[in-house]
Parts: structure tokens; sequence; C-alpha cells
């Protein structure tokens, strides 16, 4: 499976919608998902592709890894990916 | 309604042994907050916290003792002996028989859990310690202390986050004030900082890997401490009658929930709860010189618990001085409010406020007098402990000069 599809397959669980319901576009508000949600989606995402990702809640938007949308998601795990192959 | 008063204080933390060495530590702005040490620490990502150094239970306790006794019971049972001796009561008859001790902790024995999950789980081992579960209950602690003083009242542990220990010292109060015990023994003791209790806290990404900075700009998460804060709250008269020294009064207390998330806090909580201490204590906002903060140095507490200032404080907001000393000894959990406690005695007592160091830089969204990295002389006839907890579980404590 690749990391899009993963991805989107982890956020659509956490926000409890379909993975058709969600697109690369998407915003993690737009499709639901609060602060709480967003650590556990991290988190999921870490054990999914076993990664470590630098992100602290405290200030999610200054955190090396860009949470925009989930297309900068996508792209941040498979940088890191690489980084820490 | 009778009048409630501290006649001892005792204390182990990051900044010391005892109360002098800890009031000492926060005059001088003194951080605690360090490498942690102990066993896989090099496993987790967050290596900080405000530990207690140079501690050696083997010299303090015998061996049957620690056996019984999880770290938190150790501490706990510290600082109640200088607490109690400084009191100079002896509980014998009639007062031992009213008096108790209500003691707040968030985990109760967390290395005991942990090392013997340890032993079980990565040791394969199939056996573990007889004195496992009363080692590692969160009652243990106030059930030794009750043992130890002769304390045969009404004695129990609360468990609420990090407003612990200022929910047992509001129970602890009331049961003063409305007569049905002359003396309690009060306050409450964590010790999280083992290699379990440190990676939960990890999970939730709220953990700052360099420094507690509360209402800094730059603030980017808490540091967790560990220790002791205990005390002896007394009935007025009992405690004139008998010559003891009063450390300060405790004038109201007041407990809110938020009623809404189970870790964003809330700023009517906050607001509620202490607008509900000045009417406990019937004093007006102005009265309030300094308030000890719950100020964990996250996003989200520093700016909602300022809001709740301008909130419950009006105009008076602006005058009054507000600082976190978990910028110094680290967020005790369950034990924070305890020794928190200890600032607002010092700002009664000797005209000093504690600052709050690390800080950097003023945030628009905390714009308060945050007392910024040197303690300061002033005279203050009200100060306000706050600790608001995850599960929004919200108490403030109100104490007045003596």
């Amino acid at each position: 499976m690749n990391v899009e599809t993963k991805t989107i397959e982890i956020i659509a669980q956490q926000a409890m919608l379909e993975p058709s319901d969600i697109s690369l576009d998407s915003t993690l508000e737009e499709v639901g998902i609060d602060s709480l949600g967003l650590v556990e989606s991290i988190f999921a995402i870490e054990e999914a592709f076993d990664i470590s990702i630098p992100f602290n809640a405290n200030n999610p938007t200054e955190s090396e890894f860009d949470i925009s949308s989930v297309r900068s998601i996508v792209a941040g795990i498979e940088r890191l990916i690489k980084e820490q192959a | 309604m009778n009048r409630v008063v501290i006649t001892g204080a005792g204390t182990i933390n990051a900044l010391g042994t005892g109360v002098p060495a800890t009031l000492e530590a926060m005059r001088e702005g003194r951080c605690g907050i360090g490498p942690l040490e102990f066993r896989d620490v090099e496993r987790l990502s967050i290596r900080i916290g405000g530990q207690v150094r140079d501690y050696e239970p083997e010299a303090l306790f015998n061996r049957q003792q620690i056996v019984l006794y999880d770290r938190f019971t150790q501490f706990t049972l510290l600082a109640a002996r200088e607490a109690i001796e400084q009191s100079g009561l002896t509980f014998i008859g009639e007062l031992a028989a009213t008096s108790g001790v209500v003691l707040g902790t968030a985990g109760g024995g967390v290395s005991t859990w942990d090392d013997n999950y340890r032993s079980v789980y990565e040791d394969g081992k199939n056996r573990v310690h007889p004195f496992v579960v009363p080692k590692l209950m969160n009652n243990a602690a106030a059930s030794h202390v009750s043992m130890e003083w002769n304390l045969k009242g009404p004695s129990f542990t609360v468990s609420t986050a990090c407003a612990s220990s200022n929910h047992a010292m509001a129970q602890a109060f009331q049961l003063v004030r409305s007569g049905a015990s002359k003396v309690m023994v009060t306050g409450g003791a964590e010790s999280m900082l083992c290699f379990g209790g440190v990676k939960a806290w990890e999970g939730l990404r709220v953990m700052s890997r360099d420094a507690c900075r509360p209402f800094s700009a730059n603030r980017n998460g808490m540091v967790q401490g560990e220790g002791a804060g205990v005390f002896v709250f007394e009935d007025y008269e009992h405690a004139r009658a008998r010559g003891a020294e009063i450390l300060a009064e405790v004038i109201g207390a007041a407990m809110s929930s938020d009623a809404a998330d189970i870790v964003m806090p809330s700023k009517q909580g906050a607001a509620r709860a202490m607008t509900g201490a000045l009417q406990d204590a019937r004093i007006a906002q102005s009265d309030v010189g300094y308030i000890n903060a719950h100020g964990t140095g996250t996003a989200a507490n520093d700016k909602t618990e300022c809001a709740a200032v301008a909130d419950a404080f009006g105009h008076h907001a602006n005058d009054l001085m507000i600082s976190s000393t978990k910028s110094m000894h680290g967020h005790l959990i369950g034990g924070t409010g305890a020794v928190e406690l200890l600032a607002c005695i010092m700002a009664l007592r000797d005209g000093v406020i504690a600052p709050t160091i690390s800080y950097e830089e003023p945030d628009p969204e905390c714009a308060l007098d945050v007392v910024p990295n040197e303690a300061r002389e002033a005279r203050v006839d009200v100060a306000l402990s706050n600790a608001f907890a995850f599960g929004g579980l919200n108490a403030v404590l109100a104490l007045r000069r003596v």
C-alpha cells in the first residue's frame, strides 16, 4: 500500500469518514479532526510507517512537519521515510 | 464556621529538601530542572525534568520501610515529618481521634507499577514481591502518614490529575472550618519520573525538550517534576490557645468542573473557580495581590489561564502579580498545588514574590504581570493558588497574611 492511500485511510478512520471523502487538498480542520485527533493521527502515522515525526502540540503550525493539508502530510511522510530509512 | 490556619509546612522537590531550601531557591529564581537520570532514559525523546537529586532512601528509611514505601510515599513522609514537627503537635486522645490526613496524588506508586511490569513482561519473571499492591496504591502515602503520627480521623486520597493537591487541601480546609476536625494534615505528592511515567506523557506531545517557560511567547510545553508538599491545617482558636506559630490563614476554597473536554482547559471553568474562592473567602477582587498560577508552559493552559484571570478580576487583573513556579520545580502533577502553596506563604509572610523564570518573550495573550525572572519584594494581603486539571477539574485556594 502506498503512502498516500495509507495516510488517507488513517485520516479517514480518525475523522470517521470513508477514504473516498478525503482528498489530497482536504485540511484536517475540514474533515473535523481536532487537536487531540491530530495527536492520535500523528501516532498512527508513526506506527504505520515506522517513522518518528517532529511534532509538538504546543505549536503545531511551527513544527517542521507541515500539517496544512493531506497533500503536505503525505509529502512530509515520504520525506521522513527517506531520511529515516 | 471556624477559622483555619497553617501551622506547619514541609516539602521535598527539585529545588531542595525542606521549606527553607525551597523558598531560598524560589527567591533566587533557581532552576531545578535538568537532565533526567533513571534506567532506559535514552529511549525517551523527553529527557529533562525536575528530579529530586542526591536522594538516598537507604539513608532515610530502613529495609522494611523501603519494601513498603514507593518513592511518592517516601517523599510524603519526609514532607509530613517537617510539617508536623514545625507545628509542634502530638496526636493523642480526642485530638488524634478527629485529626486526619487528606492527600492528593495523580499516579500514586508509578515507579512500583513500572518496576514490576518490567520484571514480569521484560525480564519474564512469573512472581512479584508480595507487597506490590500496598506499595503502589494511591492511598498508601495517606495511610502511612496516619500510622506514623496516629491520625485517626477522616483520611483519604484525592486523585484529580494536576489539581489533586488543591482538591485535597480544599477538603482538609472544609473539615477544619466545619469543626469536624481540629487538625488536618494535607497536601500531596507525585513521583512519575521513571521510564513508563515519562513515556506516557511523551505520547501527548505537550512536553518541552528544553525548558518550562510559562507565559513566554516562545514557550513550548511542560516539564515534569516530582516531590511532595505537606501542611498542617489547624483550627485558629486551637492554634492560638497553644501559642503555635501561624504561617498563614486559609480563608477560602472553590472547586469547579469545566464539563467540556478531557484535555483542553476552559476559561469559564477556571474563572468560576477563582471567583468562587473569592466568594467563599468573602473578599473583593482588589484584595488579591498575588496568584500562584497553574502556569504549565503549554500553549493552551497559559493563554486560557490569563484570559480567565482577566475575566475573574476585571481591571484589577492588571494590578496583581501572577507567577508560575513550575518554571523552577517543574510540574509535580498531583503534588504540584502543595509545593506551589509554599510560594503563596512566602508572598504573604516574607513579602517575596517568587518569579516566573526562563521568561524570554512577552506574549500578547498573556499580558499580565508575571514577575519575570527575578523575585520581587511586595506586601501582599491575600494570595490565590490555582490548579486546573486534565479532565476539566479545577480547584483554587485563597490564603491571607496573619
